[in-house]
Order: structure tokens, then C-alpha cells, then sequence
């Protein structure tokens, strides 16, 4: 009997054995990268989040081209037109209703209404105002505009100047956007070098550091923001109040990251490997570059997309109070500053209707990096 | 635990001087001075702006002086509570910035009560039915209420208030009662003109309130001695709000003083929004001005606020958990 069980039990033993094994032959097949990918594409609202992020810059890309007008181009004649509804007519196609122009007789104030009589009929890839492409030639083509030239169509009505709303958001938005980004990579930047640096060495350098984190952080945000714009002169060109900002969006952001950071370098050099890597003679460099770096990048990557909403927030707020970007440069927050006046509000409310693209980025942005620092750490529950 | 306050208490007085530093720093990087923007202001009105005079007034405010003199000056007048001149008021700064800073400081504590006594209830509910439609929906609101800025609300806010129930929703009272007499119906109006604004201030620190006590509790509820207070034959009211609640409180806590910037920010914007007596909009405008000493008050003051306040809610939580104290 014993002799005939042994092999049974040899057996038996081994076939759970094997199936044991075989998930763990699965799991070796599979990187961390994937592993992170797979967690990511499981969360349904981080998905549609990123893909909203990415629609969005896709769309601040080529926002010259989907946009029926110009940044600046004015309507003399259209000022705060109402938003004229897209509406489709499967005969003629794509038209809007026109206005119409009412002289109030009390106030003096002229309105326009819509007029449902009268059509503005829309043609594809129109001819307008052009716009240079990536700074090397310039193009007048836009993805659609009224078909009479001339005439307006405006899906978001216009502003005070009698400029398109639609048009001015969609080419706003590379402002919004990328100001978010840029002062996100600085805050990088700054911040992983000083916090892992922090952390690495630690003692006096650490001291330093944590000090100057702690004096920053004293300040509550905007408040400090509001101090920096407020201190740009008032004769600096575009370009230079848009990297300026930027910076002074990052003053605040690094710390955070550094914070983050330092933490996880102080766990990670008493590690095995660290030590490893110094006794086959490593120096300091090679180690935070090749060995440190590398393990804290997904916690790196994690900590920028969650940044990203509080950036353009915080634009946004201070372009609102006239103290970040200004005409002639065309942000969501600039845009917001023609809602300030209440008066104008009540008459004209969808001059708001850029703060609702805001939520959305925002949203988006919150959702995708939720997902992301969900999956970052792939061997968690 | 009077030790680890006194301890607290102390660092905080090197901070305190490199805050103070910082900001003398900040308000001086403009270029000119007060009376550089009131001369561009004269020149732009036309009337020509007279040299000497203006050699006077620099004189006269100390603007000639070397930079790290008026920084001392400064600086050593805050033990007398001299903070200051403030030239545009032509009025010390002290004058100037007590009642601002009582009520944004009122508006704070204000929206601090109600994230917590809206957070807490509505928190343990959301965990205690996971995934429930209610639970669900909490979760789409939490989303939704991160993402709006205040300020934003703040003007739906005014634009719902304004023009749909024709209410007025600025300032602190009403234009018929400002200069009325107090009353009850002044104190109504006041409170009325408080809470909304506090509402909107409260509202992305409630659902990120509501977001950790709920995942805290989902931890906590799982755990042995919660079993085990359900094994004794408590009854589940008991266990949740006597057991699981007590230690699933502790990580609101100790965000509490990360929530603080954003609700001493969220003030200054929101009554400049709001056209509140805040310290936002008389802030904002002594920016522009360069009425700097104004102006670095106001930012020491919610840097002070925000330390303050930081140290409170470690207080709060070495007192609550006294583990903490000893790390």
C-alpha cells in the first residue's frame, strides 16, 4: 500500500504544486509596467478621466484650426451676442439661428435676441482669419464658420468687444493648459532635486532644506501668489509674464514633492541595494540617478498629475483678479475677468461658461491621477 | 502635553522671523515705491507731480532709507503693536486691519464648524453603506465639489442669489440695514450674509472630509477589536459610534492642518468675489498700490493665522491620540 501511495502522494502534492506555480509563471511574464497598466484600465473613471486630459490638449493643439474665428477678432456689430444653438437640418446641414437687434428703448441699451426665422447655414473647413502654424507659416483655414463671410455664428455668444466665445476659450486653453504644465515640470524639477538630495544626504543640507519647506509653506497659497504677481511690472511683455508666473506657481509646488520625496529617499538608502551599489564603488551620483530615481519615478509621475488641477486653479484665480496673465494673452481665467462686473453678469451670463470648461479639466485631471496613484503601486491590494 | 505645546511654541519663533523676513522681502520687489504708482497716477491724471515734494514725502515715510533699516523699524514695532504705516489710509495699519482680520478669521472657524458637522454624519453614512446609491452619489459630489474653485461658486453664487431670488448677496448686511441700528433682524441678516459664503468656503474641505473618514472607516470597521466590541453583543450603533469612530476620527485630524492654507486662501479670494470686509479685497488693493507695509501686515497676519492654526490641530491630535506625542 505505502509503496503504491508514495508516488500518489508525490504526485498529489505536485499537481498543486504546478497549478501554484503557474500564476506565479504568469506573473513573471508580466513587468511592473504592465502590471500599473492593467490596474490603471481598470478603473473606469481614471480612464475616461485621462482620456478627457488628453482630448483636451489635443484639442488645445490644433485650437486655431477648430476655432471658427480668431482670438481677437472682433464683430463690431455682435457685441454680446446670446449663444446661437447648433442646430442640424438634414437637407441643408449645420446652421445656427440668427439674431436679431433690439434697441431697449429706456436703457439704450441694445440686446440681441435669437431670431428663429432667420438661418446662418455652416460650411466645413472655411476660410478666415488666419493664424500661423507652429511658427512656421501661417493658415487662414478653420474646421467650420458661417457660410457667408461676414455673417457670424457664434455657438457661445460673444463678449464685450464682439469677439466669439467658442473661439476664444478653445484658443485659451493653450494658456490654461500649458502654464499647468510648465509650472508642474518646474516644480519637478526643483522639487525631486532638493528632496532627494535632502534625503540622501541628510544633516545640515536636510536642515536647510526642510527649513526653507517649512518658512514657504507658512504662507497660505493664493495670498502669496497674489504678493508674486502683484510685484511683476506692469511693462514686461507677454512672454516673460507667462514664464514669470509659471515660476511663481512653482515657488509653492516644489515643496510638497520635496516633502514626498525626501520620505521615500530616507527609507530607501538604508535599503540593501543602495548599500550594494556603494560597495561596488558607485558614487553618490550614480546612485540617486540609476538606483534611487528610478524607484520613485511612478511616485514622481503620480504627485505631478495630482498637481496639475491645483496649477490651472490657481491661474485661473489669479488672472480672474487681474494679477496673472493679461491681455493681449488669452487665458480661462482672463476670460472670467468679464464676469467680475456684476452687472454684466446678469445681463450677459454666458460670459461664465468658461468656468465650466475649467470644472471639467479639473475633474478630468482629479479622476486620472485618483487612477494613477491607485495603480502606482501595483503590488498592493 | 503642556511641554509639547510649550516646545511647539518655540519653534515656531524661528519660523516667525524667517516668515517675517520672506515677507518684507515679497512686498519690496516691486519696482518703486508708493510713491512712484501715486506719481504715475498724478502724471496719467496730468497734474505734474512736484520733485521736491515728493523728496519730502519719501523723507517724510522713510522710503530713502536703506532697505534692511526699514525692515528693523518694521519689524521692531510689532512687540508695541506698531505695525506700521499705511500711506494710502493715511492710518497705522493697526487701525486698518483688526476688523479684517476678526472676521476672515470668524468666516474660517465658521466654515471649519460646518465641514465638520456636516463631514462626520455623512461620512460614517457613506461607509457603512458602501456602494450604495446614496454612497455613490456622495462619491460623484465629492468628485464635483474638488474640482469647482470657490471663487467660481462664489459667483454662481452671486449670480443665483442676484438675479433669480433678487436677494443681495454681497457685503455683510443688506443695503437697507447698514446703517441701521442692531436688531434681530440685523443679526439675521448678518448671519444670513455669513453662512452662505462660509457654505461655498467649507465645501471642497467637507467632500475631502468626507472622502477620508469614509475610507478610514472602511479600515477601521475591519478590524479585531471592532469584531470583538460586536461579539460582546453591543449593538451596532454603539460599535460604530463609540468603537470604530473614535479611531476612525483621527487621520480628519490631522489633514485639518492641511486644509487651513486652502481656507485662509479660499477667504481672501472669496471676499474679494464677495466684496466681503475681509482681509482679501483691502489686501488686493494695497498690492496694487504698493502700500507696503499694508500689505506685508496682511501677509505676516495669514501666515500667522495659518501657523496658529497648525498648531492647534497638532494640539488636537496629540490630545486625541496621545501617541503622537512622543514621535
Amino acid at each position: 500500500m505505502s509503496v503504491f501511495e508514495k508516488p500518489a502522494a508525490a504526485a498529489a502534492g505536485g499537481v498543486p504544486a504546478v497549478t501554484a506555480a503557474a500564476p506565479a509563471a504568469g506573473r513573471i511574464g508580466v513587468t511592473r509596467r504592465q502590471l500599473i497598466w492593467r490596474r490603471f484600465i481598470r478603473s473606469r473613471a481614471a480612464v475616461i478621466g485621462g482620456l478627457v486630459v488628453v482630448g483636451f490638449y489635443v484639442v488645445a493643439l490644433f485650437a486655431n484650426f477648430l476655432a471658427p474665428y480668431g482670438v481677437d477678432q472682433r464683430f463690431i456689430e455682435y457685441l454680446y451676442v446670446p449663444p446661437q444653438g447648433l442646430h442640424l437640418d438634414v437637407r441643408t446641414g449645420l446652421y445656427v439661428y440668427g439674431v436679431q437687434q433690439t434697441v431697449n428703448p429706456e436703457t439704450l441699451l441694445t440686446t440681441f435676441t435669437i431670431d428663429r426665422s432667420r438661418r446662418v447655414p455652416l460650411r466645413f473647413f472655411v476660410r478666415g482669419d488666419s493664424y500661423p502654424v507652429l511658427g512656421l507659416f501661417t493658415s487662414d483655414l478653420h474646421l467650420f464658420g458661417a457660410r457667408v463671410a461676414g455673417m457670424g455664428a457664434f455657438f457661445l455668444g460673444t463678449d464685450r468687444q464682439g469677439r466669439d466665445m467658442l473661439s476664444r476659450i478653445l484658443i485659451g486653453s493653450q494658456m490654461s493648459l500649458t502654464i499647468g504644465l510648465v509650472g508642474v515640470l518646474l516644480s519637478l524639477i526643483i522639487g525631486s532635486a532638493l528632496g532627494v538630495v535632502s534625503g540622501y544626504y541628510g544633516g545640515r543640507v536636510d536642515e536647510v532644506v526642510q527649513r526653507l519647506i517649512e518658512v514657504i509653506r507658512s504662507f497660505p497659497a493664493i495670498p502669496l501668489w497674489m504678493a508674486l504677481t502683484a510685484a511683476l511690472p506692469q511693462h514686461w511683455p507677454p512672454e516673460r509674464v507667462y514664464f514669470a508666473i509659471t515660476v511663481i506657481l512653482s515657488v509653492i509646488g516644489w515643496t510638497w514633492l520635496a516633502r514626498q520625496l525626501r520620505g521615500k529617499v530616507l527609507a530607501l538608502r538604508e535599503e540593501e541595494f543602495v548599500t550594494a551599489a556603494r560597495v561596488m564603488g558607485a558614487n553618490d551620483g550614480r546612485i540617486i540617478f540609476k538606483h534611487l530615481l528610478p524607484q520613485v519615478f511612478g511616485h514622481i509621475v503620480v504627485i505631478a498629475t495630482l498637481a496639475m488641477p491645483g496649477m490651472i486653479l490657481a491661474e485661473t484665480a489669479l488672472s480672474f483678479l487681474n494679477l496673472g496673465l493679461r491681455p493681449p494673452l488669452t487665458s480661462w481665467g482672463v476670460l472670467l475677468q468679464e464676469a467680475q462686473n456684476l452687472e454684466s453678469l446678469r445681463n450677459y451670463p454666458w460670459l461664465l461658461i468658461p468656468a465650466g470648461f475649467i470644472s471639467m479639466v479639473v475633474l478630468a485631471f482629479n479622476f486620472f491621477g485618483d487612477g494613477l496613484r491607485d495603480a502606482a503601486d501595483p503590488y498592493s491590494a | 502635553m503642556i511641554a509639547f505645546i510649550i516646545r511647539r511654541l518655540l519653534a515656531m519663533i524661528p519660523t516667525l522671523f524667517f516668515v517675517s523676513i520672506a515677507t518684507f522681502v515679497i512686498i519690496q520687489l516691486p519696482p518703486g515705491d508708493f510713491l512712484t504708482s501715486l506719481q504715475a497716477l498724478a502724471a496719467s491724471s496730468g497734474s505734474g507731480a512736484d520733485k521736491a515734494a515728493m523728496d519730502n514725502l519719501r523723507h517724510q515715510y522713510g522710503l530713502d532709507q536703506p532697505k534692511w533699516v526699514r525692515y528693523v523699524k518694521w519689524v521692531s514695532g510689532f512687540p508695541r503693536g506698531d505695525f506700521g504705516y499705511s500711506f494710502e489710509w493715511k492710518r497705522p495699519v493697526r487701525e486698518l486691519i483688526a476688523d479684517r482680520l476678526e472676521l476672515t478669521i470668524l468666516l474660517s472657524l465658521l466654515s471649519l464648524v460646518l465641514m465638520w458637522v456636516v463631514a462626520i454624519p455623512v461620512g460614517i453614512y457613506s461607509a457603512t453603506h458602501q456602494y450604495s446609491g446614496t454612497d455613490n452619489l456622495l462619491t460623484a459630489l465629492a468628485f464635483l465639489g474638488l474640482s469647482v474653485p470657490d471663487f467660481l461658486l462664489g459667483l454662481v453664487y452671486v449670480f443665483i442669489g442676484l438675479f433669480i431670488f433678487h436677494a443681495s448677496v454681497t457685503g455683510l448686511f443688506s443695503p437697507r440695514l447698514v446703517d441701521a441700528s442692531w436688531s434681530l433682524g440685523k443679526v439675521l441678516d448678518l448671519s444670513n450674509h455669513l453662512f452662505w459664503p462660509a457654505l461655498i468656503l467649507a465645501l471642497a474641505g467637507m467632500t475631502q472630509l468626507i472622502r477620508i473618514l469614509r475610507g478610514s472607516m472602511l479600515e477601521v470597521v475591519g478590524q479585531q477589536f471592532v469584531r470583538t466590541a460586536r461579539a460582546k453583543g453591543l449593538s451596532e450603533q454603539v460599535v460604530i459610534h463609540k468603537h470604530a469612530v473614535k479611531v476612525a476620527i483621527n487621520p480628519l485630524v490631522s489633514v485639518m492642518g492641511m486644509q487651513l492654507p486652502q481656507l485662509i486662501s479660499g477667504a481672501t479670494i472669496l471676499g474679494i468675489v464677495l466684496s466681503l470686509p475681509t482681509t482679501g479685497p483691502m489686501f488686493i488693493r494695497a498690492l496694487t498700490s504698493q502700500d507696503m507695509y499694508l500689505a506685508g501686515t496682511f501677509l505676516l497676519f495669514l501666515a500667522l493665522m495659518l501657523m496658529v492654526g497648525n498648531l492647534i490641530a497638532d494640539v488636537a491630535l496629540a490630545w486625541i491620540d496621545p501617541r503622537i506625542r512622543y514621535q
